[in-house]
């Protein structure tokens, strides 16, 4: 009988401390949405961020999405082969990766990296009371702090998604012609053939969502980091796990809501 | 003149600030002392508006801080500025970009005129050639010097001081003691400091005021509070560890 009322009451701690988090959150996205269309806008501060999370990503980026493109055609070689279908390959690594792996892949990675580190920055700029020298300052941390993060966020999770694209056919290219000796024309034709507007759009649109994600998530964590260095590593760690099944819920959710839109 | 009236605060059960009630004089230094984790950090919050009370009110030159909306708030602000007891200096930035902060997001200035002006304020705290350096790059009491710069850039009127002396080797914090005398007594401006240095207390103090179980138990001058008879206040400053304090008296 013990257990059964300790076990009700964890799980309504748990409910509390949900829809806690849930509330707050909700505030905070509404203070960012804003705070984005009022200025100040720190144009230069947003091109600092872009820099840090869009070009120091590049070099990471393009060695997963290369791999992911040599994986790809290897595993569809098996299946294809059997069926002499070998030129289909080319396809279906580029509508894999424009549709599906390329936003999936690429917010994965900048979350882990980009989205870490904000709230690792932003957390101990809180526990160092330096959010609150912002504030006696006159100067609101979410416009000085969290706007220009999220617009460089967009800004870099679309291009560098469009990047993960092409050196993920890349990738595709290399396995298909110099080890399936799949024909070079044939390889080509068959990559961009299929693919249509649509295909990059929906791709980028699923981008410019989990760009919103990873903003807030690492943005909030940061913000609610507590009692030192401790507390800004549970931030930091908290950040990449709900990143990262945001990214994957989200996914899930816009990818039926496309395939039943587009019927 | 800050009015503080019946302020409260509690974090979850732990009452902090009960009914608190002072008044802090335009050109007065006051110091406020009482032991770790009393709740002067939280009081000195209040009164430049990061926290807001659970009931109670603190007037600043006549207006209520606790009431107003987030734009008034921050024109009440530029009346102030803070040291912090880290600095919380922000790390991304240089120490010159800092000192000019406030004046980079609020004053349309140009560069020449806010490096005059940064080279101004680092002068007035004793330093000099430590523009280009990064917070990371400097010992504590710079940080200290730096923060104090930065709190003086754009003229306040009101000075807050949270534990300015706290980490510091005694000559250090005796420079910084003195720092805040002469700055006091060069730019005529109002002065709250809160620590637990009785040293420090003595040395800035226009008027002491004690914070214990969450009120203001004593108010005086330095003298009348070395010379005080109220056990409680006894036993802080002369750092007894038996005393009514301890007992919970």
């Amino acid at each position: 009988m013990l257990n059964i009322k300790n076990g009700l009451q964890i799980l309504g701690e748990k409910a509390i401390e949900f829809i806690r988090y849930m509330g707050s959150l909700g505030i905070f996205m509404g203070k960012v949405g804003f705070w984005l269309f009022h200025p100040p806008f720190r144009l230069r501060q947003i091109f600092r961020q872009a820099e840090k999370i869009g070009v120091s990503s590049l070099p990471i980026v393009s060695l997963i999405s290369l791999f992911t493109g040599m994986v790809l055609a290897l595993q569809s070689a098996y299946q294809m082969q059997k069926i002499q279908a070998e030129m289909y390959i080319a396809s279906l690594v580029a509508l894999s990766m424009v549709r599906e792996l390329g936003p999936v892949l690429t917010a994965l990675v900048v979350a882990g990296r980009c989205g870490a580190a904000i709230t690792a920055e932003i957390g101990t700029m809180k526990v160092t009371e330096q959010i609150d020298a912002l504030e006696t300052m006159a100067t609101n941390p979410i416009n000085y702090l969290v706007t220009p993060r999220f617009w460089a966020l967009l800004i870099s999770l679309i291009a560098l998604t469009i990047y993960a694209n092409f050196i993920g056919m890349v990738g595709g290219y290399i396995v298909g012609v110099y080890k399936l000796r799949i024909p070079h024309h044939m390889y080509i034709k068959m990559t961009f053939e299929p693919l249509k507007h649509s295909d990059l759009r929906n791709g980028l649109y699923k981008s410019m969502v989990f760009a919103v994600v990873i903003c807030i998530i690492s943005c909030f964590e940061g913000m609610r980091a507590q009692e030192g260095a401790e507390g800004v590593g549970k931030a930091t760690t908290s950040c990449v796990v709900r990143s990262f099944v945001l990214i994957i819920a989200c996914d899930c959710l816009l990818t039926a809501f496309m395939y039943f839109i587009g019927r | 003149m800050i009015e503080i009236i019946n302020l409260c605060k509690n974090f979850g059960d732990h009452v902090v600030l009960n009914n608190l009630n002072l008044t802090i004089n335009t050109g007065e230094t006051t110091v406020i002392i009482g032991r770790s984790g009393c709740g002067k950090s939280v009081l000195l919050k209040h009164i430049i508006g990061i926290l807001k009370p659970d009931s109670g009110q603190a007037f600043i030159d006549g207006k209520d801080i606790t009431k107003l909306a987030d734009r008034a708030v921050n024109a009440i602000r530029m009346k102030f500025g803070m040291l912090f007891q880290g600095a919380a200096l922000f790390d991304s930035l240089s120490v010159w970009e800092n000192v000019a902060f406030g004046m980079l997001e609020h004053a349309r200035k140009q560069k020449e005129e806010v490096m005059d002006r940064v080279v101004e304020c680092l002068n007035i705290v004793g330093l000099s050639g430590v523009e280009e350096l990064k917070p990371a790059e400097l010992s504590g009491g710079m940080r200290k010097r730096v923060g104090l710069a930065r709190a003086i850039c754009m003229k306040p009127e009101i000075i807050l001081y949270d534990e300015p002396t706290t980490g510091l080797d005694p000559i250090m914090a005796d420079a910084i003691n003195t720092l805040i005398r002469e700055l006091h007594d060069k730019l005529k401006v109002t002065s709250v400091a809160v620590t637990h240095d009785m040293i420090s207390a003595y040395k800035i103090a226009d008027k002491i005021a004690m914070l214990y179980d969450g009120r203001i138990v004593a108010v005086g001058t330095p003298e009348e509070i070395k010379n005080t008879r109220d056990p409680v206040v006894k036993q802080f400053i002369h750092g007894e560890a038996r005393g009514p304090i301890t007992r919970g008296g």
